[in-house]
């Protein structure tokens, strides 16, 4: 009877992104690292399940380095009851390679429901969760922006394209959280001070499958620089001769 | 493994979406780099008359399958014709488009057929005889070149980047697969319909977007109309959707939808680095803002300074002067 959440170490989504030297990387000098801001949706949800459930735990679970802790140690002081650390040798790693060591570590862990963000604010693979459910054989609700659940079913919406798709599954289920979903609560001091008791359960992984390489990072192409029109009302025409004539778009 | 290349089309009630005639072209290009043939697998029920449309898109083989249980979509559902459609045609690579659907098949299918996904690709090259795609991460804030080591690379790519091929009068054999032993425990129980009959923003080849300079809810017929004018679709910030002014489905940008139509007009948007994460890989930037300093300026193709409540009537007026 556990809920469990995954989150990823990812940098502050204000960060200045620099690429590392090595062309595939970025550098990490400077940077503040935080929760993937998904995954904040997704441990409310799973806390939230469990206090509804009434039974069972929470456990967090983050693939990533030595430092990742500290962003476990946050879901902790949230209300999580339990972290698991799976250490990762690796800097990076495509999300098919992620997916199957969270499945394996998941798979003992007798999940009732298992909670992800939509897509992480790194690499934004919108991939981990529904592979992970795939491995191990659940069904899945992505992008979720409501969840009720009623015995063993539940029923999520999410939004599709001019609408929204009502979605009804049996539980055991994973989902993936969408902006929306809830509002994740902020750890109080009581929780801080508790998570800083708790031990965070250590697994080491080293092996490096990468079905998807990163062959190089770039800056993304600079738009050439814009051209001020003109000021007001008056510069329309010519606009939209440009925008008929120039640039071809009406 | 072949050498051809296999694409998903999505259809919703016996409708294909525009993104399937994308993958169609984009599939047939690549197909024709690698030297394979480019087959098209649609899923549903009652949708084998769609074969045709796939034909007179560039599909050199349609393979349908078409089931009852498979009416409504499901990811197990649909990954299980995928996977069908895999073993059938044995393709070099796979593709679908990073719709709400295909960003829920892909990685389930992918993780099927126990392979790698690269998902929400803008750019797509054959590198001596291997697939090499580029992507945006951090936000769009770098764009990350990558290569496949797995046997069955798989690729979901943004809509509107790729084009539709024109239509012809080309046909093509039609193959149909019937899926045994379907699961399905996610089931889509109903869709609500979004009110009205606007534009898809992440479809759209046109996006009006407002934001706080328009000062209020109660303005927002300049997008509107505009967006009318030109048959676009509408979209917002996410100051004014944090407003309340617009729903969320309307916010583009880092936390919004990312889009790419070959014109984004900005109407009263500052141009903050999250909205631009969600609309820098347009065409055409066009932005209407009063503040000749804002960012916006600073990406914009065509810029114009001035009031957005004089500027816009305007533009109307002479859009539909045609
Ligand atoms: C984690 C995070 C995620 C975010 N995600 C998103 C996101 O997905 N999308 C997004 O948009 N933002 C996002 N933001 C918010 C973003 O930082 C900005 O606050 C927001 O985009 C500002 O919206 P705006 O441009 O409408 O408003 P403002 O910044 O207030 O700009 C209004 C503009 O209107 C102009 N103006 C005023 N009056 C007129 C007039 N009469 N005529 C013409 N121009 C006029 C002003 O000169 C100004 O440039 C995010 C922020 C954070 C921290
Ligand atoms: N290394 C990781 N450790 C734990 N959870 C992860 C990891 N990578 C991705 N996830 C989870 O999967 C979600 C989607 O990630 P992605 O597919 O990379 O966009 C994230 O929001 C996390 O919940």
């Amino acid at each position: 009877m556990n809920f469990v959440v995954c989150i990823k170490r990812v940098p502050d989504t204000e960060a200045r992104i620099k690429i590392a030297a090595d062309g595939k990387s970025i550098d990490p000098t400077g940077v503040q690292f935080i929760p993937s801001p998904y995954d904040e949706f997704a441990i409310e949800a799973a806390l939230l399940q469990k206090e509804k459930a009434g039974a069972g735990e929470v456990i967090a679970v983050c693939l990533g380095p030595a430092e990742a802790s500290g962003e476990l140690r946050k879901c902790l002081a949230m209300g999580a009851d339990r972290a698991i650390h799976l250490k990762d040798a690796h800097a990076h790693r495509d999300p098919a390679s992620t997916a199957a060591i969270l499945a394996k570590a998941i798979g003992d862990l007798s999940p009732r429901m298992v909670f992800f963000g939509k897509s992480s604010a790194d690499h934004g693979n919108s991939q981990v969760g529904v592979q992970v459910a795939e491995r191990l054989g659940l069904p899945s609700v992505s992008e979720i922006v409501t969840l009720e659940v009623e015995g063993d079913t539940a029923k999520a919406h999410r939004e599709i394209e001019g609408g929204v798709e009502i979605v009804s599954t049996s539980i055991p289920a994973v989902f993936t959280a969408q902006k929306g979903l809830n509002k994740p609560r902020k750890a109080s001091l009581k929780g801080i001070m508790a998570a800083k008791k708790k031990t965070i359960e250590e697994l080491a992984y080293d092996e490096a499958p990468e079905g998807l390489e990163i062959v190089s990072l770039d800056p993304p192409p600079e738009r050439q620089a814009g051209r001020i029109v003109g000021e007001g009302a008056d510069a329309v025409p010519e606009l939209v001769r440009l925008l008929r004539e120039e640039a071809k778009v009406i | 493994m072949g050498t051809g290349v296999l694409a998903f089309a999505e259809q919703r009630n016996g409708e294909l979406k525009k993104t399937a005639f994308e993958v169609t072209g984009l599939a047939r290009r690549l197909a024709g780099e690698l030297g394979g043939e480019a087959t098209v697998v649609v899923v549903g029920s009652g949708v084998d008359g769609l074969a045709g449309e796939l034909a007179a898109h560039g599909a050199q083989k349609v393979i349908v399958v078409d089931q009852p249980e498979l009416a409504e979509y499901s990811a197990e559902g649909y990954a299980a014709a995928i996977e069908a459609a895999v073993k059938s045609v044995d393709p070099a690579a796979v593709i679908l488009a990073a719709t709400a659907m295909g960003k829920d098949l892909g990685p389930r299918a992918a993780a099927r057929l126990n392979t790698s996904l690269a998902s929400e690709v803008t750019e797509v090259s054959v590198e001596g005889g291997a697939l090499q795609v580029r992507r945006p991460v951090y936000s769009g804030k770098a764009i990350a070149t990558l290569k496949f080591n797995a046997a069955l690379p798989m690729i979901s790519v943004r809509p509107t980047i790729f084009a539709a091929p024109e239509r012809s009068e080309a046909d093509a054999p039609t193959e149909k697969l019937t899926v045994a032993d379907l699961t399905i425990r996610a089931v889509v129980e109903e869709i609500q319909k979004a009110q009205g009959d606007q534009v898809e923003l992440t479809e759209a080849t046109i996006v009006v977007s407002g934001g706080r300079g328009l000062k209020g809810p109660e303005n927002w017929h300049l997008v509107e109309d505009l967006a009318e004018a030109l048959g676009a679709a509408r979209g917002a910030s996410r100051a004014v959707v944090d407003a309340g002014w617009r729903p969320h489905a309307e916010q583009v940008g880092q936390t919004g939808k990312v889009v790419s139509p070959q014109l984004y007009i900005a109407i009263g948007i500052s141009g903050a680095i999250q909205h631009l994460a969600g609309m820098t890989s347009s065409g055409t930037i066009v932005a209407i803002n009063r503040d000749a300093d804002a960012p916006i300026h600073k990406v914009a193709t065509y810029s114009i300074v001035g009031d957005a409540f004089e500027v816009v009537p305007r533009l109307i007026e002479e859009i539909k002067k045609g």
